[in-house]
């Protein structure tokens, strides 16, 4: 085993654990705070591939502002949330069967592919560079770059519709 | 003489040498010697930060108009080091409904995120952590994890004036990282590079400064709000929140988020010395890395004495106005600022040095002007407003 | 150095512990007398009334909307900024149209009053 193998399976614990974390503690707050682990897994396993940009856009976004919207919008609810309810409802054991048969199918189809188990891509000279150009000449992603402007434009005016009408 | 034109490259390769006559693995020895570096790398940063405590009280002081620290050793040169070990002998008091695992490890992230943005920094021509392609990013995202240390600090202290503070604060920052970023591609666009050993290598002939002043203007002051400092400090209030997300801190925490602080305004001092003065550049610095090591440290040591400057002279402003002059007046003018730069470093790519220059400098005259305009204007109509609605409540 | 993140992430885990040892000597060498008087909540003076998970304002969320649609367009800025020198002329001009359709949103904001602290 390689020392990156051991990275990733120990990202890949980390990820894990503090997902289920995310899904069974009671404390808004602290869902929130596991799930910051999580995404910090997601930018550490990114930072093993070579991804650098996207490790670290990682960090700034989903970090540092959609948890922090998250935390801000917990801090919008009340406590009660706290209470002691049942996290579940009836229908757990059909959403535990369906999770455990899409879960085997996935593990089913990753095993019929042929470049079983993941392989960085390889791009001539500096990635960066590459993703850089790409994104902004006529002939690749310009209009999705332009339109990603737009989509931005539509969730800012779509916040102000909903923050306003309460 | 070797030693004296690239030293980190001399010891890496004798301990190299060292260790694998020792009989170690290629990787173990490299490793090792990474982990040796770090730490030497981070201590030298922690010695600096209790420097930093003495420089500002006797700071402070001096603006003041007081002495401040001058009795223990020469100017009071080691007054830190009782600061410190009182700090440690302190009572550590963990409030009652604290949330102790947040609670502890909230200081613990403020005072990593700022040692972590040392990782990048260059400080001198062949002295620094490591070349990082998307260094200035990784500057925001050690940011983010700073802000996210408040928020904790602040929600587990079960304290509503740290609750208070805290939300204030990631308000100030959040807001103000807006600019901050504008102001961090500004250098990105000049240099065509997000790395900082590039942005400061190529400021060999002219500092950024020159080149883009108001962007140097819009760092400094976003910088001073995401440190919380004066006049941004409404975190702290002490008359109203008494002080902030750390109130509940006693002994050695507190001491982290108090080393903490000092060490990033330090390091925002050395990111204005690299972004826009030039770094390590300096007479001879070139070929003596130690030389420019010095150089870096003097730049950032006024770059930080610039922020204490401000901080002990101008009094705290207000919350609303506070987000108003963010949002309203720095983010537009961040990004107007960087439309111009962009297309006015496109056209004169290829022109002479002293014409690129003086085109850029021009530009960012020309705005700020157009800016000081447009406020005075807006400034005369809202005045002039004020008049004429005057009498018609008098009667 | 072929992964800049192995050098980083030794820093990233030696910048940690540092802070964690600093805690740790001082819980090994600070005293530790608690009472309930000093570990009660520091409200100068006044007795604590309830617990600290009040509700806040939603002015505070709002910021931090907009804050998380301007921080997701200066990521996309920045590959914009680094190919502005490979690329011709016509490249800046697309990221001035993707900034002024974003400043069209900041104005936006602006005229419904959502960046005014109420």
């Amino acid at each position: 085993m390689t020392a990156e193998q051991i990275i990733f399976f120990l990202t890949a614990a980390l990820i894990l654990i503090s997902a289920l974390m995310v899904v069974t503690t009671r404390n808004l707050v602290h869902a929130a705070l596991w799930l910051i682990a999580v995404l910090f897994g997601a930018a550490v396993l990114f930072a093993t591939l070579d991804a650098s940009f996207l490790a670290v856009v990682q960090i700034v976004v989903y970090i540092g502002a959609i948890a922090i919207l998250f935390i801000f919008a917990v801090m919008l609810t009340r406590r009660n949330l706290l209470d002691k309810v049942s996290q579940t409802n009836a229908g757990w054991p059909w959403a535990a069967g369906i999770s455990v048969a899409a879960f085997a199918g996935l593990v089913f189809l990753v095993g019929q592919m042929h470049n079983a188990g993941a392989q960085k891509g390889e791009v001539s000279g500096d990635p960066l560079m590459a993703l850089s150009t790409a994104l902004v000449s006529p002939d690749a992603y310009v209009l999705a770059f332009e339109v990603a402007s737009i989509m931005l434009l539509a969730a800012l005016v779509g916040a102000v519709y909903i923050a306003n009408r309460k | 003489m070797e030693f004296l034109t690239d030293p980190i490259k001399v010891v890496y390769d004798w301990l190299l040498e060292l260790f694998l006559g020792w009989g170690w693995a290629d990787w173990v020895a490299v490793l090792v010697i990474y982990l040796l570096g770090i730490v030497l790398f981070i201590s030298a940063v922690m010695v600096l930060d209790i420097l930093l405590v003495w420089v500002e009280r006797k700071v402070v002081a001096r603006f003041q108009d007081r002495l401040g620290p001058n009795r223990v050793g020469p100017f009071g040169l080691f007054q830190p080091f009782p600061d410190i070990i009182k700090l440690i002998l302190k009572e550590d008091i963990t409030p009652e409904g604290a949330d102790r695992v947040v609670f502890n490890l909230a200081p613990i992230l403020s005072l990593g995120s700022v040692l972590f943005l040392w990782a990048v920094v260059p400080l001198a021509s062949r002295i620094y952590g490591v070349d990082l392609n998307v260094a200035l990013l990784y500057i925001v995202a050690a940011g983010a994890i700073g802000t996210l240390s408040i928020i904790m600090a602040g929600w587990a202290s079960n304290n509503k004036y740290a609750l208070l503070g805290a939300y204030r604060m990631v308000a100030n920052m959040i807001s103000y990282e807006i600019p901050m970023v504008v102001a961090l591609l500004i250098p990105t666009v000049l240099v065509g590079s997000m790395s900082f050993v590039a942005i400061t290598e190529a400021q060999a002939n002219y500092w950024f400064v020159l080149v883009s002043p108001l962007g140097a203007l819009i760092f400094l002051v976003a910088a001073i709000a995401e440190l919380g400092r004066s006049p941004f400090d409404l975190n702290e209030g002490e008359s109203e929140i008494v002080s902030g997300y750390h109130i509940e801190y006693s002994g050695m925490k507190f001491g982290l988020f108090y080393a903490g602080e000092l060490l990033h305004a330090f390091t925002f001092g050395g990111f204005i010395a690299a972004l826009f003065f030039g770094g390590w550049h300096g007479p001879w610095a070139e070929q003596y890395p130690l030389l420019g090591a010095f150089y870096f440290v003097v730049k950032a040591m006024l770059g930080y004495w610039v922020i204490m400057w401000v901080k002990y002279t101008v009094p705290r402003i207000r919350i609303d106005h506070m987000l108003a002059f963010n949002w309203k007046f720095l983010t537009p003018l961040a990004f107007i600022l960087l439309m111009v730069t962009a297309v006015t470093h496109r056209v004169l790519l290829d022109a002479p040095t002293w014409l690129y220059i003086s085109g850029m400098f021009l530009s960012n005259v020309l705005l700020a002007w157009i800016t000081v305009e447009g406020l005075r204007m807006q400034a005369r109509r809202k005045r002039e407003a004020d008049v004429s609605a005057e009498p018609a409540a008098a009667d | 150095m072929e992964n800049p993140w192995i050098y980083l992430g030794l820093f990233l885990v030696v910048g940690t512990i540092i802070p964690i040892a600093a805690i740790v000597m001082a819980a090994i060498l600070a005293p530790r007398k608690p009472n309930p008087i000093k570990l009660s909540t520091y409200e100068c003076g006044m007795e604590t009334v309830g617990d600290s998970w009040v509700q806040f304002k939603a002015q505070y969320y709002v910021f931090a909307l907009a804050f998380l649609i301007f921080d997701v367009e200066t990521v996309f800025l920045f590959p914009w900024a680094l190919s502005l020198n490979m690329m011709p002329l016509f490249v800046a001009v697309e990221g001035i149209i993707f900034i002024l359709i974003l400043l069209a949103g900041l104005y936006y904001i602006w005229q419904k009053g959502m960046l005014d602290w109420v």
